[in-house]
C-alpha cells in the first residue's frame, strides 16, 4: 500500500510548494529613464497623460524633469501606492491651475485632483464621460457627454458643461449645450463649447455653443462645420476651432472665430488632430482617416494667427516624420521652442515621446505609456 | 449571379467525377477483400504464438478508420468526474491550448490553439462545423458538457481520410461529440434527469429522453435550462515593496447573469454498412455582460442576447465494397442582439443575424481494395485509399448598425485526399482548395457589390511510424499550411473599411513520439507517454489598426507576423489496486515560445504575445472505487504579459487553481434477469479550492472557491 499513497503525498508536497510561492502583487513603483539634455528656465517640466485604450484601466501620468533630464514613466502609481486601481481608465485631458493638476478620466467618469508639485492625490470630482477641462477665477469647467437622455424618437443623450468649486471639488451648476460636446475654451466671460454629435453619425452637430459665465446659460450657437473637436484662444481675439470632418467628403479642416463678433472670419485648409498654440504660431498635426482615399493623410503644419497663413505643412526637416506611426499629441516647450510630438502606434502597446527643435530635427525620443497624449507644463 | 452558376458548377463537376469512379470500379471490387480484415488477420496469427500479449496486439493494429495522429480526447468516466460546466472547462486539461476567459458563468470563453488565435480553431458539433461568419470565434462558454459524450481536439487536422473538405480547413479542430442513444439488454428507452445547483445561484436542470423507435432508428431529445445570478466576490490587492498592504479591496462582481435554454432532438438510423442522423438544435440566451473592472467603475449594465438555431443531417455508407459515400447539410440562424443602456456611454441597441446553408459530399474509395489496380502490392498489410471531397456554403450577415453592408459569402471547398497504410508506415496527403466569392448589399443602393477573394490552395501532410509492431510506439510528423479568411466583422464591419484585406496564414511543422503499454498483471495496467514538438507561423496576421485620431475607429490590416515554438506533453498512469480500487493520473504540459517579430523598432518586437504563459499544465488523479469517484484536478498558468511589449507594467502573475469532485453513484434496487434497474447518480465539485484571486484577462477577475451539487436519476 506504499505506492497507493505516494502518488498523493508528493502530489501534495508539490502542491504546498506551488501555493507557498505565489508572490504578492507590488505596487509600480513607476520607472525612470535620463532621456534628452537639461531645459534651463521658470519651468520644472511637464506631465503627458496616457489615455490607455478602453478597459485596460492604464491611463498613466509621465513627467519630464526639466532640471534633470529624467524621464518619470507613471508617476502617479509612485506617487499615490495607496489608491486601488490607479489612476483609472482612458485619460482625456489634463490642466495645471493654481497649485494643482487636474487629470479627466473619461472612462472611470472623474477628474483627478492632484498636488502639481507632488502629484499626490487630494480628490476626485465625478463627472459621467467627462471630456476636456477648463478654468476660470474660483471655477472648473468640464463637458460632459452625458446629459439627460430624450428619446425624439430616436434615441438621443443631449451634452453639458459643468461648474465645480476648486476649493471644495463640488459640482455646483449645469449647463445643457449640443451632443456630445467636446472641448471649450474662455474668452473674457463668454465661453465656447465645440459641439462634435459625435454619437449621432451620420447626424453630426456643427455648431458652438456660446455660454454667458456670469449667469451660465447658454447664449446662442455659432454654425461652423461638422463634427468640431478643439478650441484655441489666441491673443487677438481670435477663436480657432478644428473641425474633424465626416471622415467622407468633408475634410478636416481649421476654422477662426472672431470673438467680438462670434462670427467664422477665415477658415484653413489644414486638417487638424490636435493644436497647440505657442505666441502667435498655432502648431497643427493631423493623421486624418478619409474612407475615400482609404488612408491617413499626415500633415505636421504652423499657422501663423495673425496672418492666417500657413507657414510649413511640414515643420519636421530631417525626415523622421515616417518613424511616427500615429501621431497623437503635441505640444511646444515655450522656453526653448523645443517640439514635442507622441506616437501613439498601435493604441494598445507603449507609445513614444518624439522632442524636435525648434527648426524641426529629431533631438531625443523616450518611450511612454499606452497612447501618450495630453501636455501640461509645471511652473517652478 | 455569375459567381453562383460557378460555385455550382464546381460543386457538380466535382461530386459527378467522384460518383462515376466507383461505377466503373463496381464489379471489380465487389470480391475484394477489406484490408481491415487482413490487418486484423495478421494480427490474430501473431497473437496465437504470443497468446499473453493479444490484448496489446490488438490495440496496436489500429482500425483505417483512427486518424493517423491520434487526437487528444475526454470522454466516459474521465469527463463525467471531471468538474466541467462547459466545453471551455474541459479544454483546460488539453495541453498546447490557452482558454481566454472572461470570468464567471456568463463570460465569454474562447480557445487559442499553439498561440495561432482562436480564430484558428475549427469547432465541431457532431461532425459539422459550428461556423461564425461575423467574427470567426466561437464562444466555447455557451456549449454545455450536459449532454457531451466525447471532446477530442486534434492539432493540424483530424487526419482521417473520410470527411467533408471543412475538416481540413482549420489549423486545428475541435469535434464536441453528443451522446447517442444506446440500448443495453432489452430496454427500448432511457432517461436521465439532472439537477444541478450552485453558487452564483446556478441552478440547470435538464433531461434526456432517448427511444428505441424501431430496431434501426432511435431518438434522442434532451433539454436544459441554466439560471445563474453570476454575482461572486473578488479581491484585488496590492503590497508595497517592504511587504505591508498598499491596497486591498473586495467587491462583488455585477452583471453577471444568464437565463438559457438549449433543446436537442435527434433521429439516429442505421442500416447494413452504413448509417445517418438529423439533429435540430436551439439556443436562447440571454445574460449579463460583466465587463472590465477599472477604477472607479464597478458595474456595468451592458447585456447580451444570443438566438442559435440549426438543423444538419449526415448519412455515411459503404455503397459497394472499396466506396464509401458520405453526405452532410445543414442550415443555422444565429440572431444576437447587444445593447448598452449605459448612459456614461455611447448607447448601442445592435442586433445581426446570421444564417448559413451547407452541403458537402465526400467519398472514398479503397484503392487496395481493387486487385486489378494493385494486383502486384496487394499484400496484407498494405492498405490505400482516396477521397475526394466538396462543401458548398453560404452565409449572410443583416445588422442594424449606420452604414452597414450586409455581407454575403459563398465558399466553395473542395478537398483531396489520400491514404495509405503499408506495414507499419501510415501516411496522409491532403490538399484543399477555397473559393471564397463576396457580396455586399447596402440598404441605399440597389445593385450589390461583389468581390472575390483569391483561390487558396492549402497542403497537408501526416506521417506515422510504427517501429516494432507488438509495441504500441509511434513516432509522428506532420506539415500543414492553412488560413483563416477575414471574417465578416474584418472585411465590413461599420464601412467598407478592409475589402484589401488578405487571408491570414498559419503554416505548422510539428514532430512527436508517442509510447503506450499496458500490463495484464500489477499495479500499473497502462501507462503512457506522449511529446510533440512543434513550429507555427503565423503571417500576414490580421489586426485592428486605429486609425485618425479620437473616436476609436479601427482598420483592419495584415500586419503581424509570429513565430511559435512548442512543446506539448501529456503522460497518464492507470493503476489498480486490490478490493477494486482504481487509479488514474494524468498529466498535461505546455511549453511555447510565442514571438512577435512584426516590427524591429516595437517595444513589441521579439516579445511573448499577449497572455501566452511560457509555461502550463494540468495534473489529475481519479480514484475509483465501486461506485464511488473521487476527482482531484490541478491548472496552471505560467507568468506571461498581456502585451506583447514584455515590460514590467505588463508583468501577470502565475495563478493555479485545485478542484475536487466526488461522486457516487447506486442501483435502486437489485439487477434481475440481466434486467438494469434504475440509478441514481450524486456528485460534488469544489473548485478553486484554495480561494486564488486571479484574472485571466486583464480586469476581468475570477470567481474565487465555488462549488456544485449534481443529483442525477438514470431510468
Amino acid at each position: 500500500m506504499r505506492s497507493f499513497y505516494f502518488p498523493y503525498c508528493l502530489l501534495l508536497v508539490v502542491a504546498v510548494v506551488v501555493l507557498s510561492c505565489r508572490t504578492e502583487v507590488v505596487v509600480n513603483n513607476g520607472e525612470q529613464e535620463e532621456a534628452g539634455y537639461r531645459v534651463n528656465g521658470n519651468l520644472s517640466g511637464f506631465y503627458l497623460l496616457n489615455e490607455g485604450s478602453m478597459g485596460s484601466n492604464k491611463a498613466t501620468l509621465d513627467f519630464y524633469d526639466f532640471a534633470t533630464a529624467i524621464y518619470h514613466r507613471n508617476i502617479y502609481a509612485q506617487r499615490n501606492p495607496n489608491v486601488p486601481k490607479e489612476l483609472g481608465d482612458v485619460g482625456n485631458d489634463l490642466k495645471i491651475y493654481g497649485s494643482r493638476l487636474y487629470a479627466v478620466i473619461n472612462c472611470s467618469n472623474k477628474i483627478e485632483v492632484m498636488d502639481a508639485q507632488t502629484c499626490k492625490r487630494i480628490g476626485q470630482i465625478d463627472i459621467p464621460n467627462c471630456r476636456y477641462l477648463r478654468f476660470s477665477g474660483q471655477y472648473g469647467y468640464i463637458t460632459s457627454y452625458a446629459g439627460p437622455v430624450q428619446i425624439t424618437p430616436q434615441y438621443s443623450q443631449v451634452g453639458y458643461v459643468a461648474r465645480f468649486d476648486t476649493a471644495t471639488l463640488e459640482l455646483k451648476a449645469q449647463c445643457l449645450v449640443g451632443f456630445q460636446p467636446d472641448e471649450l475654451e474662455i474668452v473674457g466671460d463668454k465661453m465656447y463649447v465645440a459641439n462634435s454629435g459625435g454619437y449621432m453619425v451620420p447626424n453630426y452637430e456643427n455648431t458652438i455653443s456660446v455660454i454667458d459665465l456670469g449667469s451660465f446659460t447658454e447664449l446662442k450657437r455659432i454654425p461652423v462645420a461638422v463634427n468640431l473637436h478643439h478650441l484655441r484662444a489666441d491673443n487677438h481675439g481670435q477663436l480657432w476651432v478644428s473641425s474633424r470632418g465626416d471622415y467622407y467628403g468633408n475634410a478636416s479642416r481649421l476654422y477662426c472665430i472672431d470673438t467680438a463678433t462670434d462670427e467664422v472670419v477665415d477658415s484653413l485648409q489644414v486638417g487638424v488632430s490636435d493644436f497647440w498654440l505657442d505666441d502667435d504660431r498655432l502648431y497643427v498635426y493631423s493623421n486624418e482617416w478619409s474612407y475615400l482615399d482609404m488612408s491617413d493623410a499626415m500633415t505636421y503644419a504652423i499657422v501663423d494667427v495673425v496672418k492666417h497663413e500657413v507657414l510649413t505643412r511640414n515643420f519636421i526637416t530631417d525626415g523622421t516624420e515616417k518613424d511616427i506611426q500615429k501621431p497623437y499629441g503635441l505640444c511646444v516647450n515655450p522656453i526653448n521652442k523645443d517640439i514635442y510630438i507622441t506616437d501613439a502606434k498601435m493604441y494598445v502597446t507603449p507609445g513614444t515621446l518624439f522632442c524636435y527643435s525648434a527648426d524641426g530635427v529629431l533631438q531625443w525620443k523616450v518611450r511612454t505609456g499606452d497612447i501618450p497624449a495630453h501636455f501640461s507644463f509645471l511652473g517652478k | 449571379m455569375k459567381n453562383l452558376q460557378q460555385s455550382i458548377f464546381v460543386l457538380i463537376f466535382v461530386c459527378l467525377t467522384a460518383t462515376c469512379v466507383p461505377c466503373l470500379r463496381a464489379a471489380q471490387v465487389a470480391d475484394s477483400l477489406s484490408s481491415d480484415k487482413a490487418v486484423l488477420g495478421q494480427a490474430a496469427i501473431d497473437s496465437l504464438s504470443h497468446l499473453l500479449t493479444l490484448d496489446e496486439v490488438v490495440v496496436s493494429a489500429r482500425r483505417r478508420e483512427e486518424p493517423i495522429i491520434p487526437a487528444q480526447t475526454l470522454e466516459g468516466n474521465r469527463l463525467s468526474s471531471l468538474s466541467t460546466q462547459s466545453v471551455a472547462d474541459a479544454m483546460r486539461y488539453f495541453s498546447g491550448v490557452q482558454i481566454k476567459d472572461f470570468g464567471g458563468v456568463g463570460g465569454i470563453k474562447t480557445v487559442d490553439i499553439r498561440s495561432m488565435g482562436s480564430n484558428h480553431l475549427g469547432v465541431f458539433y457532431d461532425g459539422i462545423e459550428i461556423g461564425n461568419a461575423q467574427n470567426g470565434t466561437v464562444d466555447l462558454g455557451k456549449f454545455s458538457m450536459e449532454n457531451i459524450d466525447q471532446v477530442a481536439l486534434y492539432n493540424g487536422q483530424k487526419s482521417d481520410i473520410f470527411q467533408p473538405a471543412k475538416d481540413y480547413g482549420s489549423a486545428g479542430t475541435l469535434y464536441l461529440k453528443t451522446r447517442r442513444p444506446k440500448f443495453t439488454d432489452s430496454k427500448t428507452f432511457n432517461v436521465v434527469a439532472t439537477m444541478k445547483a450552485g453558487t452564483f445561484g446556478l441552478a440547470n436542470p435538464s433531461v434526456l429522453y432517448e427511444q428505441k423507435i424501431t430496431e434501426n432508428i432511435h431518438l434522442s431529445a434532451n433539454a436544459e435550462f441554466t439560471y445563474a445570478h453570476g454575482r461572486y466576490h473578488f479581491r484585488y490587492r496590492k503590497v508595497m515593496t517592504d511587504g505591508s498592504v498598499a491596497w486591498d479591496t473586495t467587491a462583488v462582481r455585477q452583471n453577471g447573469d444568464v437565463h438559457t435554454w438549449r433543446a436537442e432532438v435527434g433521429l439516429f438510423g442505421y442500416m447494413p454498412e452504413g448509417k445517418w442522423h438529423v439533429k435540430g438544435y436551439f439556443y436562447d440566451s440571454e445574460k449579463g455582460i460583466p465587463g472590465a473592472i477599472v477604477n472607479n467603475v464597478w458595474k456595468i449594465s451592458q447585456r447580451q442576447w444570443d438566438r442559435n438555431a440549426f438543423v444538419h443531417g449526415n448519412f455515411t455508407k459503404t455503397i459497394v465494397s472499396g466506396y464509401d459515400l458520405q453526405v452532410n447539410m445543414k442550415y443555422s440562424n444565429d440572431w444576437m442582439r447587444y445593447l448598452n443602456p449605459d448612459t456614461t456611454l455611447m448607447y448601442m441597441d445592435n442586433s445581426f443575424t446570421q444564417q448559413e446553408v451547407y452541403v458537402s459530399m465526400a467519398h472514398r474509395l479503397n484503392l487496395s481494395g481493387m486487385h486489378a489496380l494493385v494486383e502486384p502490392w496487394r499484400s496484407s498489410a498494405f492498405n490505400w485509399d482516396l477521397s475526394i471531397a466538396a462543401d458548398y456554403q453560404w452565409n449572410y450577415l443583416e445588422g442594424n448598425l449606420a452604414n452597414f453592408v450586409f455581407p454575403e459569402r459563398q465558399t466553395v471547398l473542395a478537398a483531396a485526399a489520400t491514404q495509405l497504410y503499408w506495414k507499419y508506415l501510415r501516411m496522409q496527403a491532403s490538399v484543399l482548395a477555397t473559393f471564397v466569392f463576396d457580396k455586399i448589399h447596402r440598404p441605399t443602393v440597389e445593385i450589390p457589390v461583389a468581390t472575390k477573394q483569391k483561390p487558396q490552395v492549402t497542403p497537408a501532410v501526416f506521417v506515422s511510424y510504427q517501429p516494432y509492431l507488438k509495441e504500441e510506439l509511434f513516432i509522428r510528423a506532420f506539415y500543414k499550411n492553412i488560413f483563416r479568411m477575414p471574417t465578416f466583422n474584418d472585411l465590413y464591419y461599420t464601412d467598407i473599411g478592409s475589402i484589401t484585406l488578405e487571408p491570414e496564414y498559419a503554416a505548422q511543422y510539428n514532430g512527436g513520439v508517442q509510447y503506450d503499454k499496458s500490463f495484464l498483471r500489477g499495479v500499473v495496467s497502462r501507462v503512457g507517454v506522449k511529446v510533440d514538438g512543434y513550429f507555427n507561423q503565423v503571417k500576414n496576421k490580421i489586426v485592428a489598426i486605429p486609425k485618425g485620431n479620437g473616436q476609436y475607429r479601427w482598420q483592419m490590416m495584415n500586419y503581424g507576423y509570429v513565430e511559435i515554438r512548442g512543446c506539448d506533453a501529456n503522460a497518464n498512469l492507470m493503476l489498480r489496486f486490490p478490493h477494486d480500487v482504481y487509479m488514474t493520473l494524468a498529466a498535461a504540459y505546455t511549453f511555447q515560445k510565442a514571438q512577435d517579430l512584426t516590427d524591429p523598432d516595437d517595444y513589441t518586437y521579439r516579445g511573448q504575445i499577449a497572455y501566452i504563459p511560457w509555461h502550463s499544465g494540468s495534473a489529475t488523479v481519479n480514484l475509483q472505487w465501486n461506485g464511488l469517484a473521487l476527482n482531484y484536478s490541478f491548472i496552471y498558468v505560467g507568468e506571461r504579459y498581456h502585451n506583447s511589449a514584455n515590460i514590467p507594467s505588463n508583468y501577470e502573475r502565475p495563478w493555479y487553481t485545485h478542484d475536487l469532485a466526488l461522486s457516487y453513484e447506486m442501483a435502486l434496487g437489485k439487477k434481475s434477469n440481466g434486467k438494469i434497474t434504475p440509478r441514481l447518480h450524486f456528485a460534488l465539485e469544489i473548485n478553486n479550492m484554495l480561494n486564488q484571486q486571479y484574472e485571466v484577462i486583464l480586469n476581468y477577475p475570477m470567481p474565487g472557491i465555488n462549488g456544485k451539487g449534481i443529483v442525477k436519476v438514470i431510468l
